[in-house]
C-alpha cells in the first residue's frame, strides 16, 4: 500500500509551517506522527497534494510546569506525556497518554495531531475536556488561544482555520482536593475504545464542589454528561450518588452501532466506565494514589 | 520531487534519494536489503515491521522514510552488537517464543523498547507492552516467558558487568 504521491516541505519552525501552509493553499496537510494521517494516505482515504512535516522543528515537542500551567508542546508524543514527571502530578494524563493504542502508536503519535485530527473516539478531547484546557494556535496573522470546548467543533473537525496549526496545549492544574480519573474500554491495544469516560471532582469537607463527566467514542464529539455532573454537585459522594450520575451518563451517551457494539452495549458500558471512574477519581481527591488502567475485552 | 535522505540502519549510514511517499519499512527492504523487518497488515495493526527508531520501537509501515532522515534505525539484523545473538534472540530461542518466525523480529524488537524502560517487567506488564504485536502461532505464552527469561539473562549480565569493573 502506497500512499499517492506528494510534494514534501519540512518547515524549519512553527511559523515557517503556517506560512507555508497559507502558501500552499488548503488542500496541503500538517505531518505530525502520522499515526492518522498516514494509514489514511495508504488507505487513500487522503491525498494530500503537499504534506509540510513539522518532525524537525526543534523545540515543539516538551511537556513543562510554569507559572501559567503545565504546557504542552503540539508535537510532543503520547509515549513522553505517560512518561513526563510534570505530567504525573495531574494522574489523568498518565491514564490517557498511557492507554492510547500500542507503545508503538505512542512513541509516534502526537497531543497536537489527535486534538486537530478530532476522532470521535479520539482519548484526548475528553480528558482535556474535564481539565478545561486551552488550545494555542498560531497562523499566518498570529496567535490565539481557544477553549477546548471551541476547539472541538465536530466529527473530525476542530476550529483550526485552514491555515493555522496547534502549538502548544495549556492545561491548568485542579485545586488540591479534586481528583480525576479516565478509563477506556478497548477491544485490543491497537484500536479506539468502545466507549471512554473521563471525570473529575472537586471536593470540599466531603462534599462534591465541581463535577465534570465527558464519554469519548459515544457521540459525534464527546459528550458532556451535565446531568451526570448535577447528580453529584453539591452532593456528598455515595454509591447512591455515583449510581444516579453513571444512569444520568448513560442517558446523555448517543453510540452508534458498529463493530466495537451495538449502542444498547456501548451505553451499557458507559455506566460502568462513569462509575469506576467516580471510584477511582474520589480515592485520588482524598490523596490516595491510584494506578488505573484500560479495560480489554 | 525527490529528496535526498541519509539513515543510519545498524550503525552504517545509508544515503539514497527517495520518492516521499516512500515508507521506511520498502527502504529497509528494498533500498537497504535488509529484508529481516516484516510486512504484515500494512495498517499499523500487526507489529511486524516494528523497528526502533533512535531506541523506540516504531511500526515501520507507518513512517516515511523522509522522516527517519538523520536518525537511526535498527532492525533485527542489528540487534545483537557481534556474531553472538542478543539475549532477548537467545531467550526466544531457547523459550520457543517463535514458531513460524514472521511476528519473531517485531516482537523482539517491542520486547527490546519495554526491557529498555523496565528491566524485570511482570506478566501483567510484558503482555501490555507487546500488545501492538499479533502472533498468529504461539499462543503468546512462551513469547511472554521468552521476554521474562531475556529479562533474566540481561539483568545477570549487567550484575555480572558490574562485578568485573569492580
Ligand atoms: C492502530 C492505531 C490505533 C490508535 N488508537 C488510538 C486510541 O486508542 N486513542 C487515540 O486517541 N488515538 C489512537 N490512534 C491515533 C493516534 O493517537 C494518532 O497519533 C493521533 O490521532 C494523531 O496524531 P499524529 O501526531 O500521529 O498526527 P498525524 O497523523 O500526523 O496528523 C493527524 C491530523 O492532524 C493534523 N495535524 C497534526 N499535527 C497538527 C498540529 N500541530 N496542528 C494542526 N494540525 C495538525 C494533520 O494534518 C492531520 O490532518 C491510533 C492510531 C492507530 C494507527
Ligand atoms: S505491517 Fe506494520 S503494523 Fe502490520
Ligand atoms: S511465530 Fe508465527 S506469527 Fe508469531
Amino acid at each position: 500500500m502506497f500512499p499517492r504521491a506528494f510534494h514534501y516541505h519540512r518547515a524549519g519552525s512553527l511559523k515557517e509551517a503556517a506560512t507555508m501552509l497559507s502558501q500552499l493553499g488548503p488542500e496541503a496537510k500538517l505531518l505530525a506522527g502520522g499515526q492518522s494521517l498516514i494509514p489514511l494516505m495508504k488507505l487513500r482515504f487522503a491525498g494530500p497534494p503537499h504534506l509540510v512535516d513539522l518532525n524537525f522543528i526543534p523545540g515543539a515537542a516538551y511537556v513543562k510546569q510554569d507559572a501559567g500551567g503545565l504546557r504542552v508542546g503540539a508535537l510532543t508524543c503520547h509515549a513522553d506525556i505517560e512518561d513526563s514527571p510534570a505530567a504525573a502530578a495531574i494522574p489523568i494524563l498518565h491514564d490517557c497518554a498511557a492507554g492510547i493504542a500500542d507503545v508503538q502508536i505512542r512513541n509516534r503519535g502526537t497531543i497536537g495531531g489527535s486534538l486537530a485530527e478530532a476522532d470521535p473516539s479520539g482519548d484526548w478531547a475528553p480528558v482535556l475536556l474535564t481539565l478545561n484546557a486551552d488550545v494555542r494556535c498560531l497562523g499566518p496573522k498570529g496567535e490565539r488561544t481557544v477553549p477546548i470546548s471551541k476547539f472541538v467543533v465536530d466529527a473530525y473537525t476542530s476550529a483550526l482555520g485552514e491555515d493555522e496549526l496547534i502549538i502548544e496545549v495549556l492545561i491548568q492544574a485542579p485545586p488540591k482536593s479534586s481528583g480525576g480519573a479516565y478509563i477506556a474500554f478497548k477491544r485490543s491495544a491497537p484500536v479506539y475504545a468502545s466507549a471512554s469516560a473521563a471525570v473529575r471532582l472537586a471536593m470540599e469537607d466531603g462534599v462534591c464542589r465541581d463535577a465534570a463527566i465527558v464519554l469519548g467514542a459515544v457521540g459525534l464529539t464527546p459528550v458532556r454528561a451535565l446531568e451526570a455532573e448535577a447528580a453529584l454537585r453539591n452532593n456528598q459522594v455515595t454509591a447512591k450518588t455515583m449510581e444516579a450520575a453513571a444512569e444520568a451518563a448513560r442517558a446523555a451517551a448517543d453510540p452508534q452501532p458498529d463493530m466495537r457494539g451495538s449502542a444498547e452495549y456501548k451505553r451499557q458500558l458507559v455506566t460502568a466506565l462513569v462509575k469506576r471512574g467516580l471510584e477511582v477519581a474520589l480515592k485520588r481527591a482524598r490523596g490516595e494514589k491510584v494506578e488505573l488502567s484500560h479495560i480489554y475485552a | 520531487m525527490k529528496k535526498n535522505v541519509r539513515i543510519v540502519i545498524n550503525g552504517a549510514e545509508h544515503r539514497a534519494e527517495v520518492e516521499p511517499r516512500l515508507l521506511l519499512v520498502h527502504f529497509l527492504r528494498e533500498v537497504a536489503g535488509l529484508t529481516g523487518t516484516h510486512i504484515g497488515c500494512e495498517t499499523s495493526l500487526c507489529g511486524a515491521c516494528t523497528v526502533l527508531l533512535d531506541g523506540m520501537a516504531v511500526k515501520s509501515c507507518t513512517v516515511l522514510a523522509v522522516q527517519a532522515d538523520g536518525r537511526s534505525i535498527t532492525t533485527i539484523e542489528g540487534l545483537a552488537a557481534s556474531e553472538n545473538l542478543h539475549p532477548i534472540q537467545e531467550a526466544f530461542w531457547e523459550e520457543h517464543g517463535l514458531q513460524c518466525g514472521y511476528c519473531t523480529p517485531g516482537m523482539i524488537l517491542c520486547a527490546h523498547d519495554l526491557l529498555q524502560q523496565n528491566a524485570s517487567p511482570s506478566e501483567q506488564e510484558i503482555r501490555d507492552g507487546i500488545g501492538g504485536n499479533l502472533c498468529r502461532c504461539t499462543g503468546y505464552q512462551h513469547i511472554v516467558n521468552a521476554v521474562k527469561a531475556a529479562s533474566r539473562k540481561m539483568n545477570q549480565r549487567q550484575r555480572a558487568a558490574a562485578r568485573a569493573a569492580d
